[in-house]
């Protein structure tokens, strides 16, 4: 028989990840029956809980606070250390002391999305009214849904007009949200490798991703918490085929070429003989350490809906109209997920409303990811819009 | 303040750090304070900069992504764009001033971008290298060359000017457009403004380039 090498189990227990879904390592803001989370589904979502970190301090006239999106599979751990993989923080090349996002500046918050699953209220958590896991009972979210959340934790927090909301990809999308819904509480927006709607070509991959969590014979129709057991399969070929989009052809050939793992001659199997097989593998087994199969379906499913335009009688400008916030927009030349054509579009939109907007495309061959890497012109430029913005709003640069 | 005292250095070539370019300085002039100004065109943002130091809300718009993100860089808002295309998308009288400065010989379509200026602005600049120049008329006369300066180096097969004027033809296409001219100036070789009220073929010769002032004409 020819030789198969599937991908290898997770090293976390299910146990390890879920203890974060109801009981994270970080800041919690509880909201009772009396603050429901209407959701655009038609439900009010109560109670519920979000999850979130701080850095830095707010000042006292409460205008250096500064919200971070985060994409897809991000969560609330932006500059410390991950509570359950043990790794850094996932955007500290951005963040941090003499970063352009400097805690000893900005009080930066930063806060995991409902229906994520490192300690917001998502499908992994416990449902009150049966004291079991939500799972598919949970209603569906959408992106509007966790930015009408985190300006309830805003609120909460005290703080009136956010100086920044900064978010890359599904992130980039809460960024436009909030801009969309709350004009005025946002000073300034740095908008990255993101679009105003999901295109058809990504919905198409996110349904590859969700059939095949929902073909692992784990996934129990979402019931796999009630088996104790978790599809990791599924959500590992659903991260590997996602993640493949997150890359770009020049990126996968500079890293691994055709190069073999760990051998000279193919083994005439289906074992992982190339390098770049094994990295996937590599990047679908961790991920499932760290990720709710469950969750996974419902933020993709956000994304495929988001669309500003269409919630404004499909005119993206109308949604901008009159607005005073500055913007940034971000896009690479080798992102092929969200391509600089739809950050073109919105710079457009954001154009026909005479709104301040900085756009620049960034050259490099690392694709969507390149916004979580360090790409030293991506750096430059947002401290330069910060920091120019800071002056704008008033703030005193320390580290400038 | 003249003008004439705030150029050391004459023509488009950049002077000392600090310095502003001739033409920068003479648009700049025209700018009335605290105005929303658009600059199409804008390169590595010098304009855009000398007029932040006046209180204007600067706008830009540039081809290239090198100066774009240069721009973002200084904390301009600057965006990657193209004059021929883009200005439709923004909307009637978005700006006080719209700035075309050394840009209107590099479009495709010159007459379609001039009243999209001054479609989007309720005022526009616009400054151009004067073809009818002495020196350029002189190269091509006696040297058989299509001209090259210093300001515009490039041989002919590698410019990306591709609609050369002189400041006779502007001052047509103005007309034949029913844009009217509130203020014009031309510069010469050293940058500066060519100082008596001159009849226009003086101007379209001893000019080295010409920077207008322009509203719109009543005729419609």
């Amino acid at each position: 028989m020819v030789g198969v090498q599937s991908i290898p189990s997770p090293a976390i227990t299910a146990d390890e990840r879920s203890h974060e879904v109801d009981h994270p390592s970080s800041q919690v803001a509880q909201f009772g029956t009396e603050q429901p989370l209407r959701l655009d589904c038609g439900v009010d979502l109560s109670p519920f809980q979000i999850a979130y970190q701080t850095y830095g301090e707010l000042n006292a006239d409460r205008s250096n606070a500064i919200l971070i999106c985060h994409a897809l599979t991000g969560d609330q751990h932006v500059a410390n250390v991950h509570p359950v993989t043990g790794k850094p923080g996932w955007w500290e090349t951005l963040v941090g002391p003499g970063r352009p996002l400097d805690p000893r500046e900005y009080f930066i918050i930063c806060s995991n999305v409902i229906g994520g699953c490192m300690g917001s209220t998502g499908p992994a958590s416990i449902n009150p009214a049966t004291g079991k896991v939500w799972g598919l009972d949970f209603p569906v979210i959408t992106i509007p849904d966790m930015v009408r959340a985190q300006a309830m934790l805003i609120d909460r927090l005290g703080i009136d007009t956010l100086f920044a909301v900064v978010g890359g990809s599904m992130g980039g999308m809460q960024v436009l949200q909030w801009t969309a819904a709350y004009p005025s509480r946002v000073f300034s927006a740095l908008a990255i490798a993101c679009s105003t709607r999901h295109s058809a070509q990504n919905i198409a991959f996110h349904e590859l991703g969700r059939q095949a969590v929902m073909a692992d014979p784990d996934w129990h129709h979402g019931g796999y918490a009630d088996h104790g057991i978790h599809p990791h399969r599924g959500l590992a070929v659903a991260r590997m085929a996602a993640h493949i989009t997150y890359l770009s052809d020049a990126a996968l050939h500079r890293k691994f070429g055709r190069r073999m793992q760990d051998r000279e001659l193919p083994t005439f199997s289906f074992d992982a003989d190339f390098q770049v097989e094994s990295y996937l593998r590599y990047q679908g087994s961790s991920f499932v350490e760290r990720f709710d199969a469950n969750s996974y379906l419902y933020l993709t499913r956000a994304m495929d809906y988001f669309d500003i335009a269409g919630d404004h009688g499909g005119v993206l400008a109308k949604a901008f109209a009159g607005i005073q916030t500055r913007f940034c927009v971000v896009s690479f030349t080798s992102d092929w997920l969200f391509p600089t054509s739809e950050s073109r579009a919105l710079v457009h939109a954001l154009n026909a409303s005479s709104a301040r907007v900085s756009f620049a495309e960034i050259e490099t061959d690392r694709g969507h990811d390149a916004f979580l890497l360090d790409v030293p012109e991506f750096f430059d430029i947002a401290r330069a819009f910060l920091q120019s913005a800071g002056k704008a709003r008033g703030l005193t640069a320390k580290n400038a | 303040m003249s003008v004439q005292e705030a150029l050391p250095l004459g023509g488009v070539a950049t002077g000392q750090p600090g310095d502003f370019r001739a033409d920068h300085v003479l648009v700049a002039e025209m700018v009335k304070p605290g105005s929303k100004v658009l600059d199409v065109g804008c390169g590595e943002g010098d304009l855009l900069q000398l007029l932040e130091t006046r209180g204007v809300d600067g706008r830009g718009i540039e081809l290239s992504r090198e100066g774009v993100n240069r721009c973002v860089a200084k904390g301009l808002a600057v965006v990657q764009g193209d004059a021929d295309t883009d200005l439709v998308n923004y909307p009637d009288d978005a700006f006080d001033y719209v700035i075309l400065s050394q840009t209107l010989q590099a479009t495709r379509q010159p007459k379609v971008v001039l009243e999209n200026l001054l479609r989007i602005g309720r005022r526009a600049i616009v400054s151009f290298p004067n073809f009818g120049f002495w020196k350029m008329r002189l190269q091509l006369l006696i040297g058989g060359h299509m001209p090259r300066t210093e300001n515009l180096p490039a041989s002919w097969y590698d410019t990306a000017n591709i609609h050369f004027c002189t400041i006779k033809d502007f001052v047509e296409l103005c007309d034949a457009i029913d844009v009217k001219m509130e203020r014009a100036e031309a510069l010469d070789l050293y940058g500066r403004p060519l100082r008596l009220r001159m009849p226009w073929w003086v101007w379209n010769l001893f000019g080295e380039q010409g920077v207008f002032l322009l509203t719109r004409g009543g005729r419609k």
